[in-house]
């Protein structure tokens, strides 16, 4: 694939140079990082991400080619993909097309030769923000017109590009921008068992009366630690999301490992689990109707499988519902 | 949980010598544990054997024994310190023995001593092969399949359920000899038929091939509650085949899908419970066929590991650290992650650079070994290199080993490196490259090595330019467990070259000192000098300075990211710490702590404007050059064997008469003795230089010296300030000069030398130390010959018995050695005066003989040991006798000995034989032997030479009637009845001493052994307080202070 010279500007005016590498640019978006080493083309299919220009820290990217066994949805939902080392690898053991030829084939753009790194302290410092892909004949000011051009994430209504059907997992904006879904879900609440998974677990808050709020830096990764408070267990997940529950005296963060109650306008719930990273609400229960949430992706893909068991409770909650 | 309040008192085990296979790996874990546990106010007792240590610093534990790893030793230690807890799980496999052995034979039940971290059952299901594969299938996990036959019909009919290909091997054949793999059935049954007859039982072992799989590990932590993380995946590049310690690796691993990944991570949990180590670290190791996608389970160690460190140091993540707390109750969230600080250690690091691991191999010392590497695991040392790309990381990689030569591969051409690529050994890579730079296929490569093809591929770019990883600036970038998601707080970095030039580095204000390290392990290059390393870190940590240490050593204490202030995990050449500097800005840089590696660096970092600290670069030049040193020491009216310098074969075959014979002649320079040899006339002379050619190319000087027969080596380690020296210490070799100093087993103090001579011998250092102008630390090798000294070399660096030395008197001669390079005098530090000590210790060698079937397993000029042991005892003969146990090889106290020596040698070998005589022991020798000892009216039984026939002295040997073999050589290489002999001893595990010092010193240790009871054990602490309360200060010299 022939490279050219582009560059990644930052609504802040930080730029990073790298060589396009799939689909001609320009892509603009919020531009957020993932610190899996593995997993690709799940997340880039991944409906979190819709909107999204993901940074993969792990610097080599595209090693196994791509597989429609790897695919997370029907379609790329991030926008485009910021890379430090990426190959496109057609002929992998198992692989069904090469990387960076899918990426194009989906009309994504790529930049690779990128310093990811300070690229990422940049965003860790500064706070997330939006930016773009750009190839090198763009000037700068061209290129920051087009950033300024793209609705801040807040607020924005990403659900409604992404999803096809009955929103439970998803997105990466705030739930707050989806007041028509949280009815949706407010009327089945109590109706039918729930399980809110991400966008679906802030939904589902929201359904019974509890907040979100914007974090500083969005969770995103596939090692977090994470405590299920109902047994003492800590699994790694993985984690794509920006906003997060606040907690029951209005706190964004939960001082103890013990199961606090809200009380919420369908009754009772307590927290189930907990970030050890920073604390956050990541899931709770609702003790008067059937309904559990979590806020990361226990459904992996790419990630660790420790909590799958999130879905035998779930089959069990409906078995006993039935 | 919190921490365990009914245990006070813990137990902690090392892993001894180095030896392949286990290296300074388990000091670092074994350190870490070490400071650990006094930080959450345990006391610790600490058994190892190697002096050469930082764990063995008394200041480490609270009571440290330099005793033999042997379930007695042990065992006295437990009686006398009655620990609550043992934790054997951070000293190898040594520890991990060890601690089964006291569980079997009910030493820790009697003293109620706790197994903690793993206890007695899951050591036994991980290292158990049918309790392990049990373990496996019981948590549906899949082993290679396997079988045991004795016939061919019994072998064919398990060779449908095992499957083809299958590896056949003979039971009971030495290294697996008639063995093979079978890929057809006609093939099978001609393998299965030849191993059946091969084997002495009639017995083959048959395993399911994954010879050519993918080769993956995955380190794994476990707490008590049952939390289970995975902290680092490592891929060999080298498929299985080659073991892991033999292994190009990388981390994380790179070819595996996301699906695939989580598969094995799934499956390491499931081993790591179902072996049930309670809480620490494993290893599991699994072979992935790429096409099929199956996945079976190799090994697993219920313990940390040289993957391990390998992973700690890839990640930032100490695992040994971490184990110790979980052993006494922690949780893994309970423990915060050092580097983050704010975050626990229950997640799992994720890295957004890669690692390569490079084995450091050895086998230019043992000539007449091939250098395949197959699943017994060969090399000595390893480097690691961290770069923003594979490629950056492997380039960094193979210029950290520092080779002495690179391999010549332009004389072959492609199709012949096409099939040495396709045999792994020590330089297969390098093949690789050439190949590649030739224009070879990834493909063709690929189905020749079975090596992924993303490997292949980013090598091939590498071989076409070589230049373009490292394009763009250099920039140091830290290592932070989280790929900089969260703040790190423990600067520790590695060179990245990148578009922008954004660094990390944050320098501070304080002033700091650069500690150039050892790099890799190798014979000659150990761990003594990574001790020191570390010694100058804390030194210059106490004065308020900020340390940095520069090395590519990930086995190692001194790349603990908190050694020092600041690390950087860099190869060790001029453009590489030049780098460093440059950000650095330092005070001075430390380039004589770390071996030869930083000091082939001094003269160009001295160039480029560095700092360098003590002894300047015209005074190193000043020992190391023959011409001048000689000049110095003819100017000091001090004594040095006849010596001639050459450049050519013509040149030395003339000079070599006017020297005089018996010659050692050497290459300018040398590491370790490293193509150092004896000659005795003209014709060895020849020889030496038409073999060595290689080594003296392009007119590079050849060193002929007179070689002292007979005489007795002499080492001293010294302080000076320039102005004024200190003796540290005086060591007697037991093996006389000729053997090389790191292979000699030697005495503090010595055992046989007069006051009149210690006297000239201590005058003589301070001469040299004051004429080279020394200002740190100085080792100078005298030879007694006679009544007469002379003075063999001087090196005004660190030395390897620097670390000896100091447990041996309790003097840290390491960190005074800093601090006088950082401006003190020696006045200022309150020495002591040369101790006269209570206690003897003796340090012997320890030598790899067994790891390298078909090499002469003698000892000479050129130094082969990898390791060294320490033994101390009120008596000389007692702590020779323990230095020999901790060697592993204990000497028998009652049966045969066997003497061979050569004419030279046969009055002084009638004395030992007679004291063997009388301590007991049937005396058995060849013929002529035997006539000299029979003179001398000892009894005596003559076996046959081997020509002679049978039953002949390698039958004895076999049979196992012989207990002890005194050989010495008559010459080297195979085929010779000593070769035949000495291999024999070696490979049926019987004490063979190849001097006839070594063979007095050891009848005089069986005499004291058999005098009764083992000597009480004593800890260097208590040893320490002794010696401080009896040393008397030595009497006023003038001269001491000069």
């Amino acid at each position: 694939m022939s490279r050219r010279p582009g560059f990644v500007l930052l609504e802040d005016g930080a730029r990073f140079d790298g060589d396009l590498c799939a689909a001609d640019p320009p892509a603009v978006g919020e531009v957020v990082f993932n610190t899996a080493m593995s997993g690709y083309q799940e997340a880039v299919t991944d409906p979190s991400y819709a909107g999204q220009l993901i940074t993969f820290t792990y610097p080599h990217v595209g090693n196994y080619g791509v597989s429609a066994q790897a695919t997370e949805s029907d379609r790329v939902h991030a926008r485009a993909a910021i890379m430090r080392a990426a190959v496109n690898r057609e002929d992998a053991p198992g692989a069904e097309g090469g990387w960076l030829d899918w990426l194009a084939g989906c009309g994504i753009p790529a930049i690779t030769g990128v310093d990811t790194r300070a690229l990422v302290r940049h965003i860790r410092e500064q706070g997330a923000m939006r930016g773009g892909v750009f190839p090198a004949e763009l000037s700068e000011e061209e290129a920051r017109a087009l950033v300024e051009a793209e609705p801040r994430m807040d607020g924005r209504d990403l659900a409604r590009e992404v999803t096809p059907g009955e929103p439970i997992v998803l997105g990466p904006t705030g739930a707050a921008a989806l007041d028509y879904v949280v009815d949706t879900v407010r009327e089945l609440v109590g109706e039918r068992p729930v399980f809110g998974i991400c966008l679906g677990h802030q939904l589902l808050c929201r359904a019974v009366g509890l907040e979100t709020f914007k974090l500083r830096f969005g969770h995103r990764g596939a090692n977090h630690p994470v405590k299920d408070l109902q047994t003492g267990r800590i699994e790694i997940t993985s984690q794509n999301h920006g906003f997060a529950v606040v907690g029951p005296d209005g706190e964004t963060t939960i001082a103890g490992d013990e199961p606090v109650r809200w009380q919420t306008d369908f009754g009772t719930a307590e927290l189930t689990h907990l970030n050890l990273y920073d604390r956050t609400v990541e899931g709770l229960t609702l003790r008067d109707v059937p309904g559990a949430t979590v806020q990361y992706h226990p459904e992996a893909g790419p990630g660790p499988h420790d909590s799958l068991y999130l879905f035998d409770r779930f089959l069990d909650a409906i078995a006993a519902a039935a | 949980m919190p921490r365990r309040d009914d245990i006070h008192r813990i137990l902690l085990l090392g892993s001894g010598p180095i030896v392949i296979g286990q290296a300074a790996e388990f000091d670092y874990s074994g350190t870490q544990a070490c400071k650990v546990l006094r930080e959450e106010g345990y006391e610790v007792v600490l058994v190892n054997s190697n002096p050469a240590t930082i764990m063995t610093d008394p200041e480490f534990a609270d009571a440290t024994y330099v005793e033999p790893l042997l379930p007695g030793s042990v065992a006295q230690v437990i009686e006398k310190e009655r620990p609550d807890a043992l934790l054997p799980t951070l000293g190898g496999q040594t520890a991990l023995n060890l601690a089964r052995a006291l569980h079997q034979d009910g030493t820790l039940k009697r003293h109620g001593v706790e197994l903690i971290g793993a206890d007695y059952e899951a050591i036994a299901r991980a290292e158990d092969r049918d309790l392990f594969r049990a373990a496996m299938v019981g948590a549906g996990l899949r082993v290679p399949r396997s079988a045991i036959a004795t016939s061919l019909e019994e072998a064919e009919a398990a060779r449908d359920d095992i499957g083809l290909p299958i590896v056949v091997r003979p039971a009971f054949t030495l290294g697996g000899w008639g063995g093979g793999v079978a890929a057809t059935p006609d093939e099978f049954r001609r393998v299965v038929r030849r191993g059946l007859s091969a084997s002495p039982i009639g017995q083959v072992l048959l395993d399911e091939s994954v010879l050519g799989w993918g080769e993956f590990e995955l380190e794994v932590m476990r707490d008590r509650n049952d939390n289970v993380v995975i902290v680092c995946s490592i891929e060999n590049i080298d498929p299985m085949g080659v073991h892991t310690g033999d292994s190009v690796c990388v981390a994380p691993q790179q070819t595996l899908t996301d699906r695939q990944y989580q598969v094995l991570r799934d499956q390491a949990i499931a081993a790591i419970r179902a072996v049930g180590v309670e809480t620490g670290g494993s290893n599991v190791q699994f072979a992935v066929n790429p096409a099929t996608d199956e996945v079976v389970v190799i090994e697993m160690n219920p313990r940390v590991s040289r993957s391990s460190a390998l992973a700690s140091k890839a990640t930032g993540f100490p695992i040994a650290k971490i184990a110790a707390r979980l052993a006494v109750g922690y949780a893994l969230e309970e423990i915060d992650n050092d580097i983050t600080r704010r975050t626990p250690a229950s997640f799992e690091p994720t890295i957004d650079y890669a690692v390569v691991k490079w084995p450091r191999f050895a086998f230019e010392k043992f000539p007449g070994i091939d250098g395949e590497l197959t699943t017994h695991m060969k090399s000595v040392g390893e480097v690691m290199a961290i770069g923003r790309t594979f490629q950056q990381a492997f380039a960094k990689a193979m210029r950290s080993r520092e080779l002495d030569s690179l391999p010549r591969l332009e004389a072959l051409d492609l199709d012949e490196l096409l099939a040495r690529a396709a045999r792994p050994h020590a330089e297969r890579f390098d093949v690789v490259l050439e190949a590649l730079r030739r224009g070879a296929e990834v493909d063709e490569l690929h189905r020749r090595t079975a090596i992924d093809p993303w490997f292949l591929r980013e090598l091939a770019e590498l071989a076409a330019a070589p230049g373009a990883p490292f394009a763009g600036r250099r920039t140091f970038k830290a290592v932070d467990t989280c790929a900089a998601e969260f703040e790190a707080e423990t600067p520790y970095y590695y060179s990245s070259w990148e578009r922008s030039g954004a660094g990390e580095v944050r320098r501070g204000e304080r002033p700091s000192v650069v500690i150039l390290g050892a790099g890799p392990n190798r014979i000659g290059q150990g761990i003594e000098f990574d001790y020191c390393c570390v010694h100058a870190a804390m030194e210059v940590r106490a004065t308020g300075r900020d340390a940095v240490m520069v090395n590519c050593n990930p086995e190692t204490v001194s790349t603990d990211y908190d050694t020092s202030h600041r690390l950087y995990f860099e190869p060790l050449t001029l453009e590489d710490v030049l780098g460093v500097i440059e950000v650095e800005r330092p005070e001075g840089v430390v380039v004589t702590f770390g071996g030869q590696t930083p000091l082939k660096l001094a003269a160009g970092l001295a160039e480029a404007g560095a700092p360098l600290l003590g002894t300047s670069v015209d005074a190193i030049d000043l020992a190391e050059d023959r011409g001048r040193f000689g000049a110095l020491l003819r100017e000091l009216g001090l004594r040095a064997p006849p010596y001639a310098t050459a450049h050519s074969v013509e040149e030395a075959l003339a000079r070599a008469d006017d020297v005089g014979f018996p010659l050692l002649v050497r290459p300018s320079y040398v590491l370790g003795g490293r193509a150092m040899e004896i000659v005795y006339d003209h014709e060895g002379l020849r020889g030496y230089l038409a073999r060595e050619a290689g080594v003296n190319g392009n007119g590079r000087e050849i060193y002929l010296d007179r070689f002292l027969e007979n005489a007795i080596e002499v080492d001293v380690d010294a302080l000076c300030d320039g102005e004024a020296a200190w003796i540290g210490g005086v060591m007697q070799h037991v093996e006389e000069a000729g053997i090389h100093s790191g292979d000699s087993a030697c005495v503090l103090p010595p055992h046989s030398l007069g006051g009149e001579m210690l006297d000239e011998i201590r005058a003589q250092t301070r001469a040299i130390a004051l004429g080279l102008g020394v200002v740190g630390l100085l080792n100078v090798q005298f030879a007694v010959h006679g009544e007469e000294l002379y003075v063999l070399e001087a090196n005004p660096r660190a030395s390897r018995t620097v670390p000896f030395v100091s447990k041996a008197t309790g003097v840290p001669l390491a960190r005074l050695a800093c601090r006088i390079m950082l401006g003190a005098r020696l006045a200022d530090l309150d020495l002591p005066g040369e101790r006269a000590l209570g206690h003897v210790s003796v340090k012997e060698a320890v030598l790899p003989f067994d790891r390298f079937a078909g090499t002469d397993p003698l000892m000479g000029p050129e130094m082969r040991s990898t390791g060294e042991v320490m033994g101390i005892a009120p008596d000389f003969p007692t702590a020779f006798a323990k230095a020999q146990a901790a060697a592993g090889a204990q000497l028998p106290v009652a049966g045969t000995v066997f003497i061979t020596v050569t004419d030279t040698d046969k009055p002084a070998a009638s004395t030992i034989a007679a004291q063997f005589h009388d301590l007991g022991f049937r005396v058995v020798a060849t013929r002529g032997t035997a006539q000299a000892i029979s003179r001398m009216g000892v009894p005596v039984v003559t076996l046959n030479k081997i020509g002679e026939g049978s039953p002949h002295v390698v039958d004895w040997i076999e049979r196992g009637d012989v207990d002890l073999v005194i050989n010495t050589p008559m010459g080297t290489g195979a085929r010779t009845d000593g070769y035949e002999i000495r291999s024999a001893a070696v490979s049926h595990g019987i004490p063979c001493i190849t001097t006839l010092s070594g063979g007095s010193a050891a009848a005089r240790a069986i005499g004291a052994a058999r005098e009764g009871a083992a000597p009480e054990v004593l800890s260097l602490q208590e040893i320490h307080r002794r010696a401080n309360g009896e040393a008397k200060p030595a009497p006023p010299r003038p001269a001491e202070v000069a």
